[in-house]
């Protein structure tokens, strides 16, 4: 201190130093860089964690979507020897690709790895599977060259282009066709077109995923508006026991809902028991209300409702209720001091829990799966579908990527509006 | 809001009682669907709707059936059993990682301070389908699809950002004089954190657990896909069952499982006084 306090006093061209006469400008810095380090080092540990256990396997789906190595993997030899042909000849491959393929398929025969080929460009030419199949269980039989008539001879398959072309075209290490097939598009000889009409469901999917998801939050909106403002303007007393009735879901297991509303909306069930009671509807005319995409509807708005009523809770709780008194004291109807003064306070509110509500339902999995049918799915449903049914991975970590980019553009939105540490939980 | 002034016209009269009266029903809407469940898991017939006999209060028409069943079956046992191996370990994980990482995140100077925050509280954004088929493609490569740890690591992914927004919330208002107050009393800084900042965050810590356990707990899509059949919980095990074959045992599970998510509200909402009771705030 005394130190600093003679420097002080000295000319402006001595430097600054602490008691062991390190500049201070140097010692603060390495305290800072202590200091940065030591909050690194406990953030490490979790951010390796998380790197590791949710980036890691993220990142791989990324490479999935474009990955592609199973043509040169099971054909190499084929790969290298079509690298000559041109697709658009209009004659199918010579006889040296043909001597390729022979080599090649046997040797993927003894290790089963052509059927697998042979699904994998199924998807892309149907009908290519079976004729990997067949070449299969008859590539042992093949006499001394030349090769190409005998192929033909077991697969007519052989003997088109359209199937070498597909060959061809997949023997690159990285595809972009899971992605074209995600959007409906697919690669064509005038290059990339849209598929036939009745193959093009993704971007339906999407759009009604969209349009669900937007249907879900308007609704949720026109629900948890009132609700927020009863909360947040009754005594606190009052307003704490509500809040139970909105916790208490909020709380409640996923599954147990959905279940809860796939017992009440079936057409055996408490709520068409309970119209035919009343005489609204007649027992032959029960409503349909599960399995479409009235079931989704009602009961994801019931499951993402708490998520709207607590952001709006939070943002009404601080608007100050001398604004309204002003407006009214200085001429303003009810409505007007609520249309012009309290509702814009609001918008926050709003902004914040609409997201929300949004990026959840548009990666809904669950309730679509149990109360939505085929009308009310949504496209995460097709995603689970070619992982574990179909299993066309590709395709499946492409649709994964679309709706991946689609809900971090919201979350990029959510950031701005809302900032990400002020997200508050219950 | 809170009251009619005397002078209010018909119009105001009739808004007000009418505005009671939809969030009335919008309140019924939200705990209906939740209360009905648990009358209709005592049907004694099959039945997922209210009989004569239920509606009579007729004894005849309630029994424990359902919960003998769910009490009785293995599979559900089983289901029971696994969600408890899994969801503890999970949560440890989370809670511990996240807490740490917490701590770190509220030192003042950090650098890349946004982007660590992004990249913590991302497992909460991405869809569960995503991370699912992630997990999944991810997990077989390196051999952990289909193991106990597979399924344990996944679920404190998730649950670990709701661990870092709940501490760091606490953490914020924590008032930093009282560490260096205990460093200053001569305190190394081990010490200095389990004797004074611990057990201030402490309610922050249990209610970022408590998340951290029900988000485990209640999770199906990455199980069913980071699982096997050895892993097969019991959100797993009420999915099937309302996919395939729905029982009415579900409506046992489901009730008990409105108990259990009560009892946690009620834990919830005692820590939270506690807090700001610590904090020096007026209970709420």
């Amino acid at each position: 201190m005394t130190d600093i306090a003679a420097s002080e006093t000295g000319t402006t061209s001595e430097v600054l130093t602490t008691r062991d006469g390190v500049p201070l400008k140097r010692s603060l810095a390495r305290a800072l860089r202590r200091e940065k380090m030591r909050a690194l080092m406990l953030i490490a540990p979790l951010l390796l964690f998380i790197l590791l256990a949710f980036v890691a396997p993220i990142a791989d789906m990324l490479f999935r979507s474009v990955e592609n190595n199973i043509v040169q993997n099971t054909l190499p030899n084929t790969v290298v020897a079509l690298r000559d042909w041109n697709p658009n000849s209009g004659e199918i491959p010579g006889e040296p690709v043909f001597e390729a393929l022979a080599g090649d398929l046997k040797i993927a025969v003894s290790q089963k790895t052509h059927t697998r080929l042979g699904s994998r460009l199924n998807y892309e030419q149907p009908g290519i599977a079976s004729m990997f199949r067949k070449s299969g269980r008859k590539v042992k039989n093949l006499e001394e060259p030349p090769y190409r008539e005998q192929f033909i001879e077991i697969h007519e398959g052989w003997g088109t282009v359209e199937n070498w072309a597909t060959i061809k075209q997949f023997s690159s290490k990285y595809t972009d066709g899971y992605f074209l097939s995600a959007i409906d598009r697919e690669r064509t000889e005038q290059g990339i077109a849209e598929k036939p009409e009745k193959e093009q469901i993704y971007l339906f999917l999407f759009g009604r995923t969209f349009f669900l998801s937007v249907t879900i939050t308007i609704s949720c909106i026109l629900l948890g508006y009132p609700i927020a403002f009863l909360l947040a303007n009754l005594p606190l007393r009052s307003s704490n026991l509500l809040m139970i009735m909105v916790l208490l879901p909020f709380w409640t297991s996923l599954l147990v809902r959905t279940s809860a509303w796939k017992v009440l909306l079936q057409q055996q069930g408490v709520i068409n028991d309970f119209l035919v009671w009343t005489g609204l509807v007649t027992d032959a005319g029960r409503l349909v209300m599960i399995n479409n995409q009235t079931g989704t509807i009602i009961a994801m708005t019931h499951i993402l409702l708490p998520f709207m009523i607590l952001p709006l809770y939070s943002v009404m709780k601080t608007i100050s209720p001398t604004y309204v008194r002003a407006a009214k004291s200085l001429g303003a109807n009810d409505w007007t001091a609520f249309w012009k003064v309290y509702f814009p306070n609001t918008i926050p509110g709003i902004g914040a829990g609409s997201i929300l509500c949004f990026i959840l339902s548009i990666g809904f999995y669950i309730t679509p799966e149990l109360v939505g049918g085929t009308s009310g799915i949504f496209i995460s449903n097709r995603i689970a579908y070619h992982i574990s049914s179909s299993l066309n991975w590709g395709l499946g970590a492409a649709l994964g990527v679309i709706l991946l980019a689609i809900v971090m553009l919201f979350y990029w939105m959510y950031d701005k509006i809302v900032g990400i540490d002020n997200v508050k939980l219950g | 809001m809170s009251g009619l002034p005397p002078y209010a016209s018909p119009v105001q009269r009739s808004w007000y009682y009418g505005f009671r009266i939809i969030c009335a029903l919008i309140f019924f809407f939200l705990i209906f669907p939740i209360i009905v469940i648990i009358p209709l898991s005592f049907n004694s017939l099959p039945f997922f709707t209210f009989t004569k006999e239920m509606l009579a209060f007729d004894p005849a028409g309630y029994s424990l059936k359902n919960y003998e069943d769910f009490f009785t079956n293995s599979d559900w046992n089983n289901a029971v059993y696994n969600s408890f191996r899994i969801a503890p370990v999970a949560t440890l994980l989370a809670t511990g990682f996240g807490t740490l990482a917490a701590i770190g995140l509220s030192q003042s100077h950090v650098p890349f301070r946004g982007t660590i925050m992004a990249i913590l509280i991302s497992p909460m954004i991405v869809p569960l389908i995503i991370s699912a088929a992630g997990m999944y493609f991810f997990y077989s490569r390196i051999g952990l699809q289909g193991t106990y740890w597979g399924v344990v690591l996944s679920h404190a992914a998730l649950g670990t950002p709701f661990v870092i927004i709940t501490v760091t919330a606490t953490l914020v208002s924590f008032d930093k004089s009282l560490t260096r107050a205990a460093a200053n009393l001569g305190a190394d800084p081990v010490r200095t954190f389990f004797k004074v900042q611990m057990p201030l965050i402490m309610p922050g810590v249990v209610s970022g657990a408590l998340f951290a356990f029900i988000t485990s707990f209640d999770e199906v899509v990455v199980v069913l896909f980071v699982g096997s059949s050895g892993q097969k919980t019991l959100p797993w095990q009420m999915f099937t069952g309302l996919r395939e074959q729905i029982s009415p045992t579900i409506l046992s599970v489901a009730t008990l499982m409105v108990a259990f998510s009560i009892v946690l509200l009620t834990t919830l909402e005692l820590l939270r006084r506690r807090s700001e009771r610590l904090r020096g705030l007026s209970p709420g």
